[in-house]
């Protein structure tokens, strides 16, 4: 195989020009193509705190920076964020929050119960700052705003990219940990406002009631293959390979309501 | 860095065969699929697991002589972090039902169902609660929830298709069966897969899937589902009990020999603590952070097969692990988001993958290991890949297509993670298409457990990536989110009863510590490695020369 198709996670030989950036106010120069995260493991920090994912998925690299002679504070991911020169940087690894404990089983499903759990919703100054802090683009204020006027779902659906980075909790002036009340309201919304998966359900109990036991029973018994003993591929195996061959392939471009040619194994 | 001219050029090829491409799409005309003679011709050659140089023969424990990623070997021939006699086992840090070791998907749900049946639990957990492999799974969660049109019975042959008919038939049978019903608890929980306003789930197809059958959130599948199951968990905080930062590094055992703790590394203070517990689940997820063969790796942080390697010292064999999951297609331009995962969604949808003269040279939905080695091959040996500005080479992954074929914004809206991720790199994937390679992805193979998540040492119970046998040599798209869910459910479930009114007493003890390491001292292995690794170490050269007095342990300093 050749080698140029093979790349590590580590940097490697860089063309790239240096950059000075300031680690929390100390000057570090790294190469310009690397994202903060990597820098910051280029000059020489090991992560415990700080690196989760390093996909921008996990809200564990939470970054925020300002650029020289500019007073707006900007933010990132560390793992997603490419390195500019002289910003200066600190990542938000951790911030408190307040998490209110509900009794999901017991919990209807109504907006009421989420301003129970989090009267704070109520002290929101509508300043934006949440919004404008969020790395992810999502509309913290508008959800924020969907929430105490009641209407979870548009809130569920505003808040779906949340990462749970906490950045939006640093910089509200009511004091509010927004992402914890978004998770809040987009279990209410899975749960009581989207629609009723019957289907489902129907499943689940007809393989609970044995419908599918004999017809699964029957092809479990053709048994498996031992990787490093031939002597398992056995003709049952070949019975085994002759059915998985012969299923009908459900068409890439099939409507909803599809069925298959045989009703072998399904529900009637 | 959007795409440079010498790429934009490229990608003109891409755009000229597309029309045809989606005609052909359109009427049902798919690139020929491999015959399972030809799938076995082209992983024998170009699928990294085949690899001698790559592999050894472990020298001890209990699969001496099996053959796997040297990386893998290095860390179970390797000598425990901590000397098993300074620690005090009579000094208990921590008392509980059932310790879950691992705070993914698979060791929240554990604890959730562990709880449920009365336990007390604590989470033992390497980073941050939920900082694991599933909050980064995209693609989806397979479950036979159709009637009409699916039942477990063909999830089942699949699943084995997929695993080349290796797989052990008890755990794809539990695996199937309990998919709906997964499904199921997740909505009840309040988990937003996505629905048409009848309710009926989305799904679509994955690589070697027979029915479409992938549920999905968006394309933060994972994510949802992790946060979902780790809120519900701090809505318990009487009962679970979270430790962060704080791996495992062994198990503990007592005179009976039952599984009865671990000891807790505080990567923060560097204190080693005892947990004692009735019971364990080990949830430890895979181990792409060891960068076999120095692949790239779509996994988190933490991967690094912590739990395979404190298991297999206490006595539990190994299986399946001379097979790695290289996921067809991770980013490897731009540089900056090098290895991250590309959803198989995309190609769920039907995007094309074409080389640099815009061809198609595999079909799409070619299950993973398949998928790869021919990647690979139209790189390395037909010598059509892509070339990237920093030297290596990609394929084309045709994104632009599915808003053709299913009308303009739709990449955006069915993939808003991946639009936002290239769109902060210059690059809107709605209109150009993205460039991939393999990248290390999935451990399919690991610890040998039951479908009832037991072990052969009693007291310990598997869940998730750790285990071995269920997707056989290769998983499907799909389902390792599922199997999380299924086992980490059937773990917790099987620890809290245990912990409750099977476990027995008794005196604890490292003792298998001490043989382990003295077995490495006997076998003339190096013996200066210890594991597990915790963390792997990206510090360079150019640091670490000048780190005069630094102590390295293993990989942390």
């Amino acid at each position: 195989m050749s080698d140029t198709a093979v790349v590590t996670e580590e940097v490697q030989e860089v063309k790239a020009e240096m950059v000075p950036v300031y680690i929390m106010g100390k000057r570090y120069d790294v190469p310009n193509s690397l994202t903060i995260m990597k820098a910051m493991e280029y000059a020489g920090y090991q992560y415990i705190r700080g690196a989760g994912c390093r996909g921008g998925v996990c809200g564990a690299c939470a970054t925020v920076y300002r650029l020289p002679g500019d007073y707006h504070i900007r933010v990132g991911l560390a793992c997603q964020t490419v390195v500019e020169p002289n910003m200066y940087l600190t990542q938000i690894p951790f911030f408190p929050a307040n998490r209110a404990v509900y009794d999901w089983e017991n919990i209807k499903g109504e907006a009421e119960e989420v301003f129970q759990a989090y009267p704070e919703l109520f002290r929101c100054l509508a300043c934006n700052a949440c919004t404008k802090v969020c790395p992810m683009d999502v509309p913290v204020m508008d959800y924020v705003a969907a929430i105490k006027r009641g209407d979870l779902e548009k809130a569920a659906e505003l808040s779906f990219d949340c990462i749970q980075c906490g950045l939006c909790a640093t910089r509200c002036m009511a004091e509010m940990a927004q992402y914890h009340i978004a998770q809040m309201v987009r279990r209410i919304n899975g749960k009581f406002i989207a629609p009723h998966s019957e289907h489902c359900h129907k499943q689940v109990e007809a393989i609970k009631s044995g419908y599918y036991t004999d017809k699964i029973k029957e092809v479990m018994e053709l048994g498996t293959v031992d990787p490093f003993d031939d002597s398992t591929k056995t003709d049952k195996i070949d019975k085994l390979i002759e059915l998985y061959k012969a299923r009908e392939t459900e068409p890439h471009t099939a409507v909803e309501d599809w069925k298959p040619e045989s009703d072998f194994a399904l529900l009637k | 860095m959007p795409y440079p001219d010498s790429l934009k050029q490229l990608i003109k090829k891409v755009e000229e065969t597309r029309p045809e491409r989606i005609v052909k799409k359109k009427a049902g005309e798919e690139f020929p699929a491999l015959s399972l003679d030809d799938r076995g011709k082209v992983l024998q050659a170009f699928h990294p697991d085949v690899k001698e140089e790559g592999r050894r023969a472990i020298e001890i424990g209990p699969n001496k002589g099996y053959r796997i990623a040297n990386e893998m070997v290095d860390l179970l021939e390797a000598k425990s972090r901590v000397n098993p006699e300074d620690v005090d086992l009579s000094n208990v840090d921590y008392e509980t039902d059932v310790l879950v070791i691992g705070g993914g998907g698979a060791g929240t749900a554990a604890a959730l169902l562990a709880q449920e049946q009365g336990a007390k639990v604590i989470i033992a957990t390497k980073l941050r609660h939920g900082d694991a492999n599933t909050m980064m799974a995209e693609g989806g969660i397979q479950a036979a929830t159709k009637g009409w049109k699916d039942s477990p019975y063909y999830h089942y042959l699949d699943v084995m298709g997929g695993g080349h008919f290796t797989n052990k038939p008890e755990l794809v049978e539990t695996l199937t069966n309990e998919a709906p019903d997964v499904i199921r608890w997740l909505l009840e929980m309040g988990c937003n897969f996505s629905k048409y306003p009848d309710g009926i789930l989305k799904t679509m197809h994955g690589g070697g899937t027979s029915r479409k059958r992938m549920h999905y959130a968006a394309d933060i599948t994972g994510a949802e589902m992790m946060r979902t199951v780790r809120d519900e968990s701090r809505n318990r905080p009487d009962d679970i009990t979270v430790i962060e930062f704080s791996p495992a590094v062994e198990l503990i055992l007592n005179d009976k020999g039952h599984c009865a703790g671990a000891v807790l590394y505080n990567m923060e203070t560097a204190e080693y603590v005892v947990v004692k517990a009735k019971s364990v689940v080990m949830a430890t997820g895979g181990s792409g952070r060891l960068h076999v063969q120095n692949f790239m790796t779509t996994n988190h942080y933490g991967a690094t097969g912590d739990g395979i390697v404190i298991a297999y010292r206490a006595g539990v064999p190994i299986c399946f692990l001379h097979t790695i999951q290289y996921h067809p297609t991770g980013v490897i331009f731009p540089e900056q988001a090098e290895g991250i995962l590309i959803t198989e969604k995309f190609r769920g949808a039907g995007a094309n993958l074409v080389n640099v003269e815009g061809n198609q040279f595999v079909f799409e939905r070619e299950p993973r290991d398949i998928e790869a080695a021919c990647i690979i091959k139209e790189c390395v040996n037909v010598n059509k890949g892509v070339p990237t500005p920093s030297g290596k080479f990609g394929i084309w992954l045709d994104s632009p297509m599915l808003d053709a074929m299913f009308g303009e914004g739709y990449v955006k809206k069915e993939f808003p993670g991946k639009h936002i991720l290239f769109s902060r790199f210059g690059i809107d994937i709605g209109l150009e298409p993205m460039l991939i390679y393999p990248t290390l992805h999935y451990q399919n193979g690991g610890l040998e457990f039951q479908a009832d998540s037991t072990t052969k040492i009693p007291g310990l119970f598997i869940a998730g990536e750790v285990g071995g046998g269920t997707h056989g040599e290769n998983r499907l798209m799909g389902n390792s989110l599922l199997d999380i869910m299924v086992y980490g459910r059937i773990s917790g479930e099987n620890a809290g009863k245990y912990a409750l009114n099977g476990a027995q007493d008794g005196d604890l003890s490292l003792e298998h510590v001490a043989k382990y390491n003295a077995e490495i001292e006997a076998a003339d292995i190096d013996g200066s490695r210890i594991a597990p690794m915790l963390l792997p170490d990206y510090t360079l050269e150019h640091v670490k020369e000048k780190q005069l007095t630094a102590n390295y342990e293993g990989t942390m300093r």
